[in-house]
């Protein structure tokens, strides 16, 4: 069996007590391997770490137990070089324009500026934002300034590509469309896919394969294979296995999202 | 030209009409305040002469330093201070009574140490802005979206190039805010001073003009301060209302 392209052994994160509080036992220990070019996403209740297991992998937080690999090298300190990050949040600078944005994820390659220039309205075309390249972000729609986003880190022609939750603030039809977006983009680049969503339909339709995170601290409890062609699109929700993805999805989560809810309640 | 600019125009034009008026028919004596059209006069005469020349252009290099030195270390220091926790709540109290503290009160102090040459009245304009210039950055650093620095750190940034691309950039607006600050403190501190400590500059040329009762030179001058004043701070809310257009935030 090839080495996994990301292997996490052992991950674990606690935060330590702030001012008042208690230390709080975040995520792990988690064992995982996705495989190079696989499309991999994470599901689980609401504060179960699924996004401070992402900012671990790409670097931007440091585990406190455990160790990360990406295509063999130990993940510490810095973010590797090859990894591109999509945040849920609008990550767009606003004094760019969208030309500007996409350009910036090249500002460290070390490249000639006619292949940045090429670059850059390669990743924009890509994205279908040829017509806005000129314009600022605040004159663009949520969907199109995460398009913006994308083409940013699609332009550095990464090898892992992070996504946190980036539909999460769009509305369902732009979610379906997206997501379409993503699958073809995927396959044009041919990157391994590591996402974060809460939508169980969203990594039911994307993803190769899911793994399902428990209550906090969370911990890897479940992966379900989805078996789809890797030429796949949104409508793949038509087919009679899609609901049988779901809903052992949900079957799994249900337990911990209530344990989470539970102690919501009981929360001060 | 939009109705609330009309309106803006048509409250000073009332303004002065009244002035003009109110000096005309004698409520305001000549001795006090000479009617707004001799006044406008006297600033052509006094222009054209070129006299007091130079001045104001001391004055003005004075107030464009003191501007200059509070706005660079005010937003070097801002940005510094942003990053250290602990120095900066140990100076908050400093920056949120700064104000409390009558800097012109320290001018025998000023005088002493730097003489009466330009340093003191330099001093003093700077000593008013830095602090209104660490402020404003330090709010605007503080309203930079988290997603942007983590932006920049998967960018592999350092922390002076991502100061100098991402959250100082970002905080552009409040970087207009704070040179409107520091200009006005600089004009403030660097004229104020020279009424009661130099023997030369704008402020002390109306101070002269004041006590020998020539108000064809001091209300000449204290327009000339106030349209300075004026174009220079519409010019930077211009800028900063195309920022702020730019960003939809307006």
């Amino acid at each position: 069996m090839p080495a996994a392209h990301v292997a996490l052994h052992g991950v674990t994160k606690r935060f330590p007590a702030s001012a008042g509080g208690q230390a709080v036992h975040a995520l792990g220990p988690i064992d995982l391997g996705i495989r190079q070019g696989e499309f991999f996403a994470v599901v689980g209740p609401s504060g179960c770490g699924k996004s401070t297991l992402l900012e671990i992998i790409a670097g931007l937080v440091p585990a406190t137990e455990g160790r990360i690999e990406f295509e063999g090298r130990p993940v510490e300190a810095d973010v590797p070089d090859g990894i591109g990050v999509v945040f849920q949040e609008d990550a767009c600078f606003p004094w760019l324009s969208v030309r500007d944005n996409v350009a910036f994820g090249l500002r460290k390659a070390a490249l000639g500026r006619e292949e940045k220039y090429r670059r850059v309205n390669e990743a924009i075309a890509m994205m279908g934002l040829g017509e806005f390249a000129g314009t600022f972000p605040a004159q663009l729609s949520g969907g199109m300034r995460q398009r913006v986003c994308i083409a940013r880190t699609l332009v550095t022609k990464p090898r892992l590509l992070l996504l946190d939750e980036p539909f999460g603030a769009l509305d369902q039809q732009t979610r379906l469309l997206m997501g379409d977006e993503v699958l073809r983009l995927w396959r044009e680049i041919g990157a391994t896919v590591f996402l974060i969503t809460h939508a169980l339909d969203e990594a039911a339709m994307l993803a190769d394969r899911i793994a399902v995170m428990s209550a906090r601290p969370g911990t890897v409890i479940d992966v379900v294979e989805t078996q789809w062609p890797r030429e796949r699109d949104s409508r793949i929700v038509e087919r009679e296995n899609f609901g049988a993805v779901t809903s052992r999805l949900w079957k799994t989560l249900r337990e911990e999202s209530m344990k989470t809810m539970g102690r919501t309640a009981i929360s001060p | 030209m939009s109705r609330a600019t009309l309106y803006q125009i048509g409250v000073v034009a009332g303004f002065v009409l009244l002035l003009e008026a109110l000096c005309l028919g004698g409520v305001i004596d000549k001795i006090t305040m000479p009617p707004p059209h001799r006044i406008a006069i006297d600033f052509v005469k006094l222009m054209r002469s070129g006299k007091l020349y130079p001045e104001i252009g001391k004055s003005l290099a004075n107030v464009l330093l003191a501007f200059v030195l509070a706005y660079v270390v005010g937003i070097a220091t801002g940005t510094v201070l942003h990053g250290f926790k602990t120095v900066r709540e140990t100076l908050d109290p400093l920056f949120a009574t700064y104000y409390a503290v009558p800097i012109f009160a320290f001018y025998p102090l000023f005088i002493l140490i730097f003489g009466l040459g330009d340093g003191p009245q330099l001093l003093i304009g700077f000593l008013l802005g830095v602090v209104a210039v660490i402020v404003t950055i330090l709010n605007g650093l503080d309203r930079v979206p988290r997603v942007l620095r983590k932006t920049a750190l998967i960018g592999r940034m350092g922390p002076f190039e991502t100061a100098t691309h991402v959250t100082l950039p970002f905080c552009a607006p409040y970087l207009l805010t704070a040179a409107k600050l520091a200009l006005a403190y600089a004009f403030i501190g660097v004229i104020g001073s020279e009424f009661i400590m130099a023997r030369n500059g704008m402020g002390y040329e109306i101070g002269f003009a004041y006590t020998n009762f020539d108000n064809a030179t001091m209300y000449p001058l204290i327009v000339l301060i106030l349209l300075l004043s004026i174009i220079l701070n519409g010019i930077l809310t211009h800028w900063e209302k195309r920022l702020l257009a730019r960003r939809g935030q307006q």
